[in-house]
C-alpha cells in the first residue's frame, strides 16, 4: 500500500463495508453484528498502521492524497492529517468496533440498517478529521448527519423522533450559514490567488488578510455551527434530547466523537483563518465557556435521570474544551486536544454502563437504584473508575486535560485574567459534587428496590469493551506525553498560526497568478 | 429547408420527436394494442433522442436561418427533457391502469409537450420561444385534464389554461414591445445590442413584461397561484412533468433570451427586480409547504421554493450561474420526477392515500421504496453527497461572486426552513408505525423509472464535475 492513499483506504473501508452488510440477510443477524465488528476492526488496525508511520515531530499535514475532483471549480479530493486530526482519527476508530461490541444485545431489531448506518456515520467522522478541502469537509460533516439522525429516530428512547428532528434542524441551520461563508472565503481567494479555491492549505495563508470587519463576520458564520456541535452554552439545548432519547450506541458515539467535531472545526478553521477576529472573539466566548462549565454542571446536579446527568456533564466539559481553545496558549490548546480525547473516553464509558445497567433494569431514574455495590460489584467499580476519570482525579486521564487547560488559561495574554481561572476551576469541583452524588446514590446504600435482586453483573463482552477505555484513561493520566506528544508540534503550528499568520508576499501572489 | 445534412443531424432529436409524434398517431389509428406499444414506443423514443443530444453535445450550430441552436446548453436541455419525459412514460404505464384511463393521446400529447421544450430551449428567435412555449403549454392544459370523469381534474385544467393565457398574454406583449424597440426577434441580434437596447425604455418594458409572463410558468412568487391546485388536480404523473420539464424549459428560455445579462459585468438592470421575486419565492414557498398535509401540494409549494433558488442564479446574472441554474435543474428534474413517481405508486384509486400521514410505516412495509423516498427528499432538502446540494452550491457560488451574499444567506435560512417538510416524510416513514395498512401495488416499470432518477441524483451528486464541464465549456 502507498503511504499516500493509507487515509483514503480508511474511508472507503467502512464506506464499502457498510454497503456489503446491506447484501447479508437480515436473518442472520449476527452474520452482520461479526461483519460490522470486522470491518470497524480493520479501520482500527489500519488507524494505528497510520499512527506508527506517522511522524509527529512534523508539524505539516501528512499522509496527503490530492485527486482533482470538479475541475470547473478546482475542487480536490484532498485529504491529510496532522497531529490533532491523528489523535481523534484514532479515537474514532477505536469507539466504533467497542460501541459496536456494546450493541451487541442492546439492538435487536433492524441490526442490519443500524450497522449500515454506524458504518456509514464512522465515514463521515473520519472524512471530518482528515479533509483538507473545506468543501469535501462540508460533505462528510452535513452528510454525518443523516445516519445520526436515523440512529436516533429509529433505535432511539420515547421522545426519539422530537430529538431526532432537533438535532437535525439544529446543526443543519448552523452548518448552512458556514457553507456561505466557505462560498465567500474561496470567492474572496479569487482576489490574491487568482483563482477559486476551497484548499484549506492555501486559505491559510489567504484568509488572514481579510479586513477585520468582514474577518468577524467569516468567525461567527464558522463558529456558529462549531459552537452547536460542540455545544457552547446557550446553543446546547439539543445535545440532552439527542443524548438521552439516542440508544446507548448512538450516545457513546455522539459524546465520544462527534462533539469533538466542534472543537476540532474551532481549532482547525476558526483559529488559524481568521486570527484577528478569534482574538478579538476570545474573551466572549471564553465567557460562554466559562458559563457553560458551571451551568452544565449546575444542570448535570439536580438530573433525576442518569444519562441526562451525564448529558450535561458534557456541556460541562466542553466548556472546559472551549476555554482551553481560545486562551490561545500552547499549553490550554494542548490541555484541549487531550481533553477532547479524554471526554470521548470518559463519557464514553459512563454512558456504556448507563446503557448497560438500563438494558436490565430499564430504568434510569437514580431514585430506582440503590445499593448496587453489594449486588453488582464488578458494574460498581467500573462506574467509579468511568466517574473518577470524569471527575478529573489525578493520575487518571482527566486531571491532565483539565490542569493544562487552566494552566494555559491562566497564563494567556488574550485573556488577560485570572477569573476565568478561577469560575472554570469552580467547575472541576462541582463536577466531584455531582458525579459522587450520583454513584452515592446509586450505587451505597441499602436496596430499596426489590427489583434490583438478582441483577446480573457485568458479563464478558461488556467487559471486554470497557477494559480498552480504562486502560487509556490510566495511561493519559499517568504518562500523557505518549500523546501530547503527537499533538505538540500542531498545537504549537496553531498558535504560531493565530499570532504570526502567513500572509502571501506580493511575489507568491504574481508567481501564483503567473503558474495558473 | 435544410441547408444540408449536417443541419438535419444536428436537430435529429428534434426530428426524432415530431417523427415519433405522427407514427404515434398512426399506431393509435391503427393498431389493436396501442395501449401496450405506445408507452414503449415513447420510451425508446424519448431515449433515442436524448442520447443523440447528450452524443453530439460538442457539435455547437445554429440551423434553420437562425432559428434554432444545437449542441452546447441546448442538447444538455434536450437531454433533461427526453430523460425526463421517458421516466414520466414508464411511471404512467401502470398509473394509468390503476385509474382506467387510457386514452391514445396521453403519450401523443406528451411528446407534443416535450418537443415544446425542446423548441423553446434551443430557440435563437423570440418566435420559436413562443412556438414552443405555446405547443408545451397547449398540451399540458390538456394533459392537466386527462382524467376527464374527474371534477378537480377539470378545474386544475380549466385555472392552468386561463392563467396560463394570461401570462401568454404578458410574454405575447413583452416580445411586441421588444420588437417595436429592436425591430428584430433576432435572440442574438438583442444579445449583442443589450447594452445599446436598453436605453430604450420600451425594450425594458418589454423584457420586464417577458420576465413576467415567465415568472407564470417557472411559478415565482407572486405568480404562483395556480401551482397547488393544478399539481392536485392533475394526474401524478402529469404533474411530475409540469414540475420539472416545465420548469426547466421556462428557465431555458429565459437563460436562451437573457444571456446578454450574463455576458456582461456583474450585476444588472433586473437583479434588483429577480432578486426581490427569488426571495419572495423562497420563503412563500418553504414557510407555506409546512402547512401542508397533502405530498402533492407540498412539493407543489416545495417547487415554488425552489424557482426562488434558482431565480438566485438570475439575479447574480454571471457565468457560474447558468452553470448553476443548468446544473440545478437536471437534478431538480430527476429528484422531483423520483418522488412524484414514488407517489404515483402510493396514491390508491380515486386519490386516496395523498395525505402525508399515509406514508407512516412505509419503512417497514416496503423498505426499498422508503430509502429510495428518504434519498430523494434529502436531496431536495438540500443535503449532501446528493445533487441537490450541488446544484444549491452553484448557485451560492454565482451569488457571492456578484456581492449578493445576502440573497445567498435568505437562501440559506429558506432551505433551513425546507429541511423540516422534507425530513417530516422521513419522519413518517421510519419513526411512526401506520394506522392503516394501505395497499401498495408493485410495478416493476415504476420501479425501473424511480431507480433509474436516483441514481442519476446520486451520479449527479458524487460527480458534478462531469455534468458541470458539459456545461460551462459552451456559456
Amino acid at each position: 500500500m502507498e503511504q499516500n492513499s493509507l487515509l483514503t483506504y480508511l474511508i472507503l473501508i467502512p464506506l464499502i463495508g457498510s454497503f456489503l452488510i446491506l447484501f447479508i440477510k437480515k436473518e442472520q443477524a449476527n452474520h452482520v453484528r461479526y461483519a460490522a465488528l470486522g470491518i470497524s476492526t480493520i479501520a482500527f488496525l489500519l488507524s494505528l498502521v497510520i499512527y506508527f508511520q506517522f511522524d509527529s515531530s512534523n508539524s505539516d499535514f501528512q499522509f496527503i492524497h490530492k485527486i482533482q475532483w470538479i475541475d470547473g471549480l478546482n475542487i480536490y479530493y484532498h485529504v491529510g492529517i496532522d497531529g490533532m486530526s491523528m489523535l481523534l482519527v484514532l479515537l474514532t476508530t477505536f469507539l466504533t468496533p467497542l460501541t459496536l461490541i456494546s450493541s451487541w444485545s442492546s439492538i435487536e431489531s433492524k441490526v442490519k440498517e443500524f450497522t449500515f448506518f454506524f458504518l456509514m456515520l464512522e465515514v463521515g467522522m473520519l472524512g471530518v478529521f482528515i479533509s483538507l478541502d473545506l468543501f469535501l469537509f462540508y460533505i462528510f460533516w452535513e452528510a454525518m448527519l443523516i445516519p445520526m439522525y436515523f440512529i436516533i429516530g429509529i433505535w432511539g428512547g420515547k421522545e426519539r423522533v422530537y430529538a431526532a428532528i432537533k438535532f437535525f434542524i439544529y446543526t443543519m441551520f448552523g452548518s448552512l450559514l458556514m457553507l456561505v461563508a466557505i462560498v465567500w472565503l474561496a470567492v474572496y481567494a479569487i482576489g490574491p490567488l487568482g483563482y477559486f479555491t476551497t484548499n484549506l492549505v492555501e486559505l491559510y495563508k489567504v484568509a488572514p488578510q481579510i479586513p477585520m470587519n468582514i474577518q468577524i463576520w467569516m468567525f461567527l458564520a464558522f463558529g456558529f455551527s462549531f459552537a452547536i456541535k460542540v455545544p457552547l452554552f446557550p446553543l446546547h439545548t439539543w445535545l440532552p434530547d439527542a443524548h438521552v432519547q439516542a440508544p446507548t450506541a448512538g450516545s457513546v458515539i455522539l459524546a465520544g466523537v462527534l462533539l469533538k467535531m466542534g472543537t476540532y472545526g474551532l481549532l482547525r478553521f476558526n483559529l488559524p483563518l481568521f486570527p484577528e477576529a478569534s482574538i478579538a472573539a476570545a474573551p466572549y466566548i471564553s465567557i460562554l465557556a466559562v458559563i457553560g462549565i458551571i451551568y452544565g454542571a449546575l444542570v448535570a446536579m439536580v438530573q433525576t435521570d442518569v444519562k441526562k446527568l451525564v448529558a450535561y456533564s458534557s456541556v460541562s466539559h466542553l466548556g472546559f474544551v472551549v476555554l482551553g481553545i481560545f486562551a490561545m496558549t500552547q499549553e490550554s490548546i494542548q490541555g484541549a486536544v487531550i481533553q477532547m480525547i479524554n471526554h470521548g473516553l470518559s463519557t464514553g464509558a459512563l454512558f456504556l454502563l448507563v446503557g448497560i445497567i438500563y438494558e436490565r433494569t430499564h430504568t434510569r431514574e437514580i431514585a430506582d437504584y440503590g445499593g448496587l455495590a453489594k449486588i453488582v460489584p464488578v458494574f460498581s467499580f467500573a462506574l467509579m473508575f468511568a466517574s473518577l476519570s470524569s471527575v478529573g482525579l489525578p493520575g487518571l486521564n482527566g486531571f491532565v486535560g483539565e490542569f493544562l487547560i487552566l494552566l494555559g488559561a491562566f497564563q494567556s495574554p488574550i485573556l488577560n485574567s485570572w477569573w476565568y481561572t478561577v469560575f472554570a476551576a469552580s467547575g472541576v469541583i462541582f463536577a466531584a459534587v455531582y458525579l459522587l452524588w450520583m454513584y452515592q446514590r446509586v450505587v451505597f446504600g441499602e436496596v430499596k428496590n426489590p427489583k434490583l435482586n438478582g441483577l446480573k453483573d457485568m458479563n464478558g463482552r461488556e467487559i471486554f469493551v470497557l477494559v480498552p477505555i480504562f486502560i487509556f484513561i490510566v495511561w493519559i493520566g499517568i504518562y500523557p506525553s505518549t500523546f501530547l506528544k503527537v499533538s505538540d508540534r500542531t498545537s504549537a503550528k496553531i498558535v504560531k498560526q493565530i499570532y504570526n499568520p502567513v500572509k502571501i508576499s506580493p511575489v507568491e501572489l504574481g508567481l501564483n497568478k503567473l503558474s495558473k | 429547408m435544410f441547408n444540408n445534412f449536417q443541419e438535419f443531424w444536428n436537430i435529429l432529436p428534434l426530428v426524432i420527436i415530431g417523427a415519433g409524434i405522427v407514427i404515434s398517431l398512426l399506431i393509435e389509428m391503427y393498431s389493436n394494442k396501442s395501449e401496450t406499444i405506445l408507452p414503449w414506443f415513447s420510451v425508446l423514443l424519448f431515449l433515442a433522442a436524448g442520447l443523440h443530444a447528450l452524443y453530439y453535445v460538442g457539435d455547437v450550430s445554429i440551423v434553420l436561418q437562425n432559428m434554432l441552436a444545437t449542441g452546447g446548453i441546448a442538447n444538455v436541455f434536450y437531454a433533461i427533457f427526453t430523460l425526463g419525459a421517458a421516466v414520466v412514460c414508464l411511471l404512467s404505464i401502470d398509473y394509468i391502469k390503476k385509474y382506467g384511463t387510457y386514452f391514445g393521446e396521453y403519450y401523443i400529447i406528451l411528446q407534443s409537450s416535450v418537443l415544446g421544450m425542446m423548441l423553446m430551449a434551443g430557440a435563437k428567435d423570440l418566435f420559436v420561444i413562443f412556438l414552443g412555449l405555446e405547443l408545451m403549454s397547449v398540451s399540458f392544459y390538456i394533459l392537466a385534464g386527462m382524467n376527464r370523469k374527474k371534477l378537480n381534474a377539470n378545474e386544475a385544467s380549466l385555472k392552468y389554461f386561463l392563467l396560463g393565457a394570461f401570462a401568454t398574454g404578458f410574454i405575447v406583449y413583452g416580445i411586441a414591445l421588444i420588437y417595436g424597440s429592436a425591430h428584430t426577434t433576432s435572440i442574438d441580434y438583442i444579445t449583442s445590442n443589450f447594452a445599446e437596447l436598453t436605453k430604450n425604455l420600451l425594450f425594458i418594458a418589454g423584457v420586464l413584461l417577458f420576465l413576467i409572463g415567465f415568472s407564470f410558468k417557472i411559478a415565482a412568487f407572486p405568480f404562483h397561484m395556480w401551482v397547488p391546485d393544478v399539481y392536485e388536480g392533475s394526474p401524478t404523473t402529469v404533474a411530475a412533468l409540469f414540475s420539472t420539464g416545465g420548469k426547466a424549459a421556462a428557465f431555458s428560455a429565459i437563460l436562451a433570451t437573457l444571456l446578454a445579462l450574463f455576458n456582461g459585468p456583474d450585476g444588472n438592470l433586473f437583479t434588483p427586480y429577480l432578486a426581490v421575486i427569488s426571495v419572495l419565492s423562497m420563503f412563500y414557498g418553504s414557510i407555506v409547504a409546512i402547512a401542508q398535509d397533502n405530498i402533492k401540494r407540498m412539493l407543489a409549494y416545495s417547487s415554488i421554493s425552489h424557482a426562488g433558488y434558482l431565480a438566485i442564479g438570475l439575479a447574480a446574472g454571471n457565468h457560474d450561474a447558468v452553470a448553476g441554474i443548468v446544473f440545478y435543474l437536471a437534478a431538480y428534474t430527476f429528484m422531483n420526477l423520483g418522488a412524484f413517481g414514488i407517489i404515483s405508486l402510493i396514491e390508491g384509486k380515486d386519490e386516496t392515500n395523498l395525505n402525508i400521514n399515509s406514508y407512516a410505516g412505509l419503512g417497514n412495509r416496503k423498505p426499498l421504496l422508503a430509502a429510495l423516498l428518504a434519498v430523494l427528499m434529502f436531496a431536495l432538502a438540500g443535503i449532501p453527497p446528493f445533487a441537490g446540494f450541488f446544484g444549491k452550491y452553484y448557485i451560492f457560488i454565482a451569488a457571492i461572486k456578484a456581492h449578493l451574499t445576502w440573497l445567498a444567506i435568505l437562501g440559506v435560512l429558506s432551505s433551513a426552513i425546507s429541511v423540516y417538510f422534507y425530513l417530516r416524510i422521513v419522519v413518517l416513514m421510519y419513526f411512526k408505525s401506520s394506522e392503516d395498512e394501505i395497499v401498495i401495488e408493485d410495478s416493476r416499470n415504476s420501479m425501473i423509472a424511480i431507480i433509474f432518477s436516483v441514481i442519476v441524483i446520486i451520479l449527479l451528486g458524487v460527480f458534478p464535475g462531469t455534468f458541470l464541464s458539459l456545461v460551462t465549456k459552451f456559456i
